[in-house]
């Protein structure tokens, strides 16, 4: 049962193959069993889980409907579910319960989701390989002895290992797609706006957005039907026409242009990776795509323009976690300053001190105009490349990471080298546009899974989803399963 | 920009009390990356629009009508609370 997908299960439920009860408690077992080698989750949520589970058997006794009815799904741990904790992997909030629903949660439980747990992450969305968690690091299930990718790494991790049939996580600069890419997974990242952030635990407020990560494209569209809309309690959220994803599916590509930009395929990519790529662009021009080759040409400027501003951003929302209204406080303060400082530094993480450090840095006195302004202009240089190269093509397709998993602790203590395992991911957030990584071949020499990315236009998530299912569709890279 | 970074003084502005050997390695890092950024300055920004939001944002309005508000005890996440308040080490 652990196997399904969303729409195989939903099937299954319908037909009263098994019950929700016994799916979720099947996926429960799943998770005993090889939890122990790959640590996805930071902590379980069975008691609710299975009371969910039963009010969705009664519901589909009662022969009622609804998106997700029975459908066990885990959460990034910094999505709030009430009365759970999220702890955003951090010491500061280990403690912290939440005191109501996200938006996003509340969807899915009106969708009859069943929620399994929180599952791991960087500290804060921190990191590119989840090794920044304070709770301990996730395996890659394709390889223990890897990371799985950050920050969204336990999300991954767990759709691969069929620890769950879905997961959501968070995208700041690539949090969804490169560990989705990692572990062989599809991970969709939407148009900042298009769902609400309401709940989830800010990072960086202007590029931080929730997406699905899922075994198919298919079951993403799904879950972008019960998430994705305007909320109200998000001023950012977009109130714009909402389309039904899954109509997508069936799309014909004839005569749809992809572009391919130049500055990707330049040095630094794995030859292996940019193998598979160019095999998969071979593929998409098999449905009567037309290839136009494009130019991004700030490309190489993203890494250093969004470490600009998610880390101002960053330091601004990180000042809330002052000891006074929730989370950690430090014991050893005799005055009010000194227990902040005392708190910050005992509750923090060395790789959010150093953002918070970096953040405060290019908003001081002095330096905004040179760092902060800098970064924004160049932020509007990288989203008009993006604006030029849509008047070419639809979609965009490229390499989402120059490399395939790594091994834990080879890029944990150079920074700057682990920043740059993000460069194909983090501009589609600097411009505020949608992007998916579908796996799209495994490698010969380790092993691993590589995955393209494709991108497309503010709020045309659907391109991304009709060009992704009919590749996968037409292909079997997404089905292979990691060695557990 | 090669001018020696004041890690105290952003240490204090950023509240984080730092041990000797995190405020050396901060200080490397931050030289680090650094170096790394100012290689925005090879770009001409001068007649660039700066982008702090990539969709159009506007306020938000609602009726100036009253709602009842989420039944929600926010003390009781609070490291110390008490009578209805949250509670701090002294001030002055």
């Amino acid at each position: 049962m652990h196997r399904k997908t969303i729409l195989q299960a939903k099937e299954d439920l319908l037909q009263k193959k098994y019950s929700a009860v016994e799916l979720t408690k099947a996926i429960y077992q799943r998770i005993e069993s090889v939890e122990p080698k790959v640590q996805a989750y930071v902590h379980l949520t069975q008691d609710i889980a299975l009371n969910q589970a039963q009010e969705a058997d009664q519901k589909l006794a009662a022969g009622q409907d609804a998106p997700l009815l029975g459908i066990p799904i885990a959460l990034k741990d910094l999505i709030c579910m009430q009365d759970t904790r999220t702890t955003c992997s951090s010491k500061m909030l280990d403690q912290f319960i939440a005191p109501y629903d996200a938006t996003v949660v509340s969807r899915l439980k009106k969708a009859g989701a069943v929620i399994l747990g929180k599952t791991n992450m960087d500290e804060f969305a921190m990191g590119s390989s989840t090794e920044n968690s304070w709770h301990h690091p996730t395996m890659n299930p394709w390889d223990l002895s890897r990371v799985p990718g950050g920050s969204s790494g336990g999300s991954a991790a767990a759709v691969a290992a069929q620890e769950c049939l879905a997961a959501l996580g968070s995208d700041t600069g690539g949090s969804i797609r490169q560990p989705a890419n990692f572990c062989g997974v599809t991970g969709l990242k939407p148009t900042y706006g298009r769902v609400s952030r309401f709940g989830l635990v800010a990072f960086a407020s202007s590029l931080d957005q929730i997406g699905p990560m899922t075994k198919t494209v298919a079951d993403s569209a799904l879950l972008m039907n019960v998430i994705a809309g305007n909320d109200p309690q998000d001023s950012t959220s977009a109130d714009v026409k909402l389309p039904n994803f899954m109509n997508s599916l069936e799309r014909n590509l004839s005569g749809l242009k992809m572009g391919i930009p130049k500055e990707y395929f330049t040095s630094g990519i794995d030859p292996e990776v940019e193998a598979s790529v160019q095999e998969a662009i071979k593929t998409l021009e098999s449905f009567g795509m037309k290839k136009v080759e494009i130019s991004l040409p700030h490309l190489q400027y993203s890494v250093a323009t969004y470490y600009i501003i998610a880390c101002a951003e960053a330091s601004a929302n990180l000042s809330r976690y002052d000891g006074v209204r929730y989370g950690y406080r430090s014991k050893n303060s005799d005055n009010l300053l000194e227990m902040y400082m005392n708190t910050r530094q005992e509750g923090f993480g060395e790789e959010v001190k150093r953002r918070i450090m970096l953040g405060t840095f290019v908003l001081s006195s002095g330096y905004y105009d040179a760092y902060y302004l800098k970064g924004q202009k160049v932020r509007t240089l990288i989203k008009q490349d993006f604006e030029n190269a849509f008047e070419q093509c639809d979609v965009i397709i490229a390499p989402n990471s120059p490399i395939t998993a790594f091994k834990l602790g080879e890029r944990v203590n150079d920074p700057i080298k682990m920043y740059l395992s993000d460069i194909y991911t983090i501009s589609a957030n600097l411009a505020g546009i949608p992007g998916i990584s579908i796996p799209c071949g495994i490698s010969k020499t380790n092993e691993m899974p590589i995955g393209i990315q494709l991108m497309s236009k503010h709020f045309d998530e659907e391109s991304l989803i009709a060009v992704g299912h009919q590749f996968q569709l037409n292909t079997e890279h997404h089905l292979k399963q990691p060695p557990l | 920009m090669s001018d020696k970074i004041d890690i105290q003084k952003i240490a204090k502005l950023a509240r984080l009390k730092l041990t000797e050997i995190e405020s050396d390695k901060l200080d490397g890092y931050l030289q680090q990356v650094v170096d790394y950024i100012d290689q925005l300055n090879q770009l001409d920004t001068s007649n660039v629009q700066p982008t702090s939001h990539v969709l159009p944002v506007h306020n938000v309005f609602r009726d100036d009508k009253g709602s009842k508000s989420k039944n929600v005890d926010y003390l009781t996440g609070a490291p110390s609370n008490n009578k209805g308040h949250y509670e701090v080490p002294k001030i002055i």
